[in-house]
């Protein structure tokens, strides 16, 4: 039974990574294109997420994301443990290189929430930097309300859509 | 773009002075724009007159483009064909004014059109069909028949000219942002219209990101954002042409919001860097480029005042975003808007009197104008999300994204008195509309 449990988990971890790539889809990845853009696609092996050195184990385990509350960069208490994590095993694998994408929710406009969503990736950022991990291995993005996680129009998915994602790559 | 001959009907005229004992001591037909509330005019637009067998197939797609234009206003309401009385079978035949007074008509719009192998000739006359006048000449048209529209367009605005004596807006194109696909991996094309909707091209082919496109001061170049390298930058198009340029290419910035000044020699955008957002401006000849603020705070969304003195733009440098104005380098930054909420997308109306902004306001978006010194304000619009004015280039409508909670946007237009509130026709979700000026 308890086999059968982790192996539905672990079932389960590999679909969510595979959806939630955030380089899926339309994403241009600068940094395993060149800026090439190839069709706008790219792909990248996750690994197992049991591997803790993979790039699934990243994203599930030590949690890829944070949040912020409405209009704000500040961090969180619960995104300052998620950085803490994040900032360990980025110092653990240096070889990644990483992109910090900022996200506004909806409630805003076009502009402003690109430049909100630039505030929200350099204060990962520089949190990132305060916790070691070298500024030359950091790049930063803001999508503003471009790229929503959610798309509802409640309360809810704007939560989950004020967030930004650290995304690592080779 | 197709360039047209415009000359006044002679010798038309001379047989067509107004018949004995309808002419009326009477003022001619003038709509006045004003903030009150208005009865549309009626007025009739029969099909035009076929001057050849060729010119035939435009006769009545012609007169539904003016009549679609005209009642588009809210100035004017259309007494639809099939109410006529009356039939227009000559151009130059004298009018039946009895026949247009007995359905009510105020206005008489009669065309004709002539079709010559590429060439297409149209000719309208206005006519006050109370006092039996001709308002104006007779205005003959030549262009090519690929630019028919355009050609109603043109006579659109002389009709709008003649009756209400400000400049007309018909003549003009709207770039736009075209959206497809789910919320979630949203697919956003820069497209490329007429003002009524129609002859919608896409000028990027939506492989990468793109947003908030905006219109040179000429209308033939547009600026926008994408996402091509990975980043926002900023592009220069040439319409025609669709060849572009990315603008300011810095590695580790992001750049944005970029307007065009009146004279179409500078641009003004926002450059992200650590998390500060400031306004930048750059010269396109020189590639000289320099810094207008300098805050830890959002800088962004710029507009031009229509002399190319001053800058009006966002920022949240005291909370929530407000607008302020400044000089060319930067200098005397003053706060306009002063009322509660939140204010942001600025933009000077090409008769410099007015700034239309979105205003958030206990959680519903708004459009809406004030004076350049921040006051007078007047709210126009709200919904769910309204957002991103822009004006015609008279400085009469304004249009903007509309999006419903739940739904994919679309593009709205409303007079800046508030009345007229009218969807734009778009093949499919739309947002970030530029409306072009008058084109040449």
């Amino acid at each position: 039974m308890q086999i059968l449990t982790k192996a539905i988990l672990v079932v389960a971890a590999l679909a969510l990574a595979a959806c939630n790539n955030p380089r899926g889809g339309d994403y241009d990845d600068p940094l395993t294109n060149g800026g090439a853009g190839a069709g706008g696609i790219s792909s990248t092996a996750l690994g197992d997420p049991n591997d803790p050195t993979s790039i699934a184990y990243f994203n599930q385990t030590i949690g890829d994301t944070v949040h912020f509350t409405v209009d704000s960069s500040d961090l969180t208490a619960e995104g300052v443990t998620v950085l803490r994590t994040q900032a360990a095993w980025l110092n653990r694998y240096p070889s990644y290189a990483i992109l910090i994408e900022g996200h506004a929710d909806e409630r805003g406009t076009r502009e402003y929430n690109i430049a909100l969503g630039a505030r929200r990736a350099a204060r990962v950022q520089q949190f990132l930097i305060g916790e070691g991990v070298s500024s030359g291995r950091i790049r930063t993005v803001s999508y503003g309300k471009e790229r929503p996680i959610e798309a509802c129009a409640a309360q809810r998915c704007w939560d989950l859509n004020r967030r930004a994602t650290t995304v690592v790559s080779r | 773009m197709t360039q047209f001959s415009r000359r006044p009907v002679l010798g038309l005229l001379a047989g067509f002075a107004v018949a004995p004992g309808i002419a009326r001591a009477q003022t001619p037909l003038r709509i006045e724009i004003t903030e009150g509330v208005i009865e549309p005019v009626p007025f009739a637009i029969p099909d035009f007159v076929a001057e050849n067998a060729a010119g035939g197939q435009y006769t009545a797609g012609i007169a539904r483009v003016i009549a679609n234009n005209l009642s588009g206003t809210g100035l004017l309401r259309e007494i639809p064909p099939t109410a006529h009385v009356g039939r227009i079978t000559s151009f130059d035949s004298p009018v039946q004014f009895a026949d247009w007074r007995a359905i009510n008509s105020r206005a008489l719009i009669t065309g004709a059109v002539r079709v010559n192998g590429p060439t297409i000739t149209v000719k309208f006359r206005l006519f006050d069909v109370v006092s039996g006048q001709q308002l104006g000449d007779g205005l003959q048209l030549d262009g090519r028949t690929d630019a028919w529209r355009r050609m109603a367009h043109r006579v659109s605005d002389q009709v709008y000219m003649r009756l209400t004596g400000e400049t007309g807006y018909f003549d003009s194109q709207v770039v736009f942002i075209a959206e497809s696909g789910p919320a979630t991996n949203r697919r956003k094309q820069v497209a490329i219209m007429d003002q009524d909707g129609e002859n919608t091209q896409y000028l990027t082919d939506g492989t990468s990101l793109t947003f908030a496109p905006r219109f040179s001061p000429t209308g033939d170049r547009i600026l926008f954002t994408s996402y091509e390298t990975g980043f926002p930058r900023i592009y220069l198009m040439d319409v025609a042409s669709r060849r572009r340029q990315v603008l300011g290419d810095q590695p580790g910035e992001m750049t944005f919001a970029p307007r065009f000044s009146p004279d179409g020699g500078s641009v003004v955008y926002s450059l992200s860097v650590d998390g500060r957002t400031d306004l930048y401006m750059l010269n396109l000849a020189s590639g000289q480029r320099w810094q207008l603020t300098q805050t830890d705070a959002i800088d962004t969304a710029p507009s031009f005042s229509p002399d190319g003195q001053q800058v009006v733009f966002e920022s949240d440098r005291t909370g929530a975003s407000q607008l302020y104005i400044m000089g060319l380098q930067g200098g005397g930054q003053n706060r306009i808007s002063q009322g509660q909420g939140r204010y942001s997308t600025p933009v000077w109306s090409p008769r410099g009197d007015l700034i239309a902004f979105t205003k958030q306001l206990n959680g519903r978006f708004h459009i809406g104008v004030m004076r350049t010194d921040g006051s007078n304000e007047r709210i126009l619009t709200q919904s769910f999300l309204d957002e991103g004015p822009t004006w015609s280039p008279n400085g009469r409508v304004i249009m903007f994204a509309r999006e419903e909670a739940g739904n994919n946007p679309v593009l709205m237009s409303v007079d800046i008195t508030g009345r007229n509130l009218r969807r734009v026709p778009t093949p499919g979700p739309a947002s970030d509309p530029s409306w072009s000026p008058l084109l040449p």
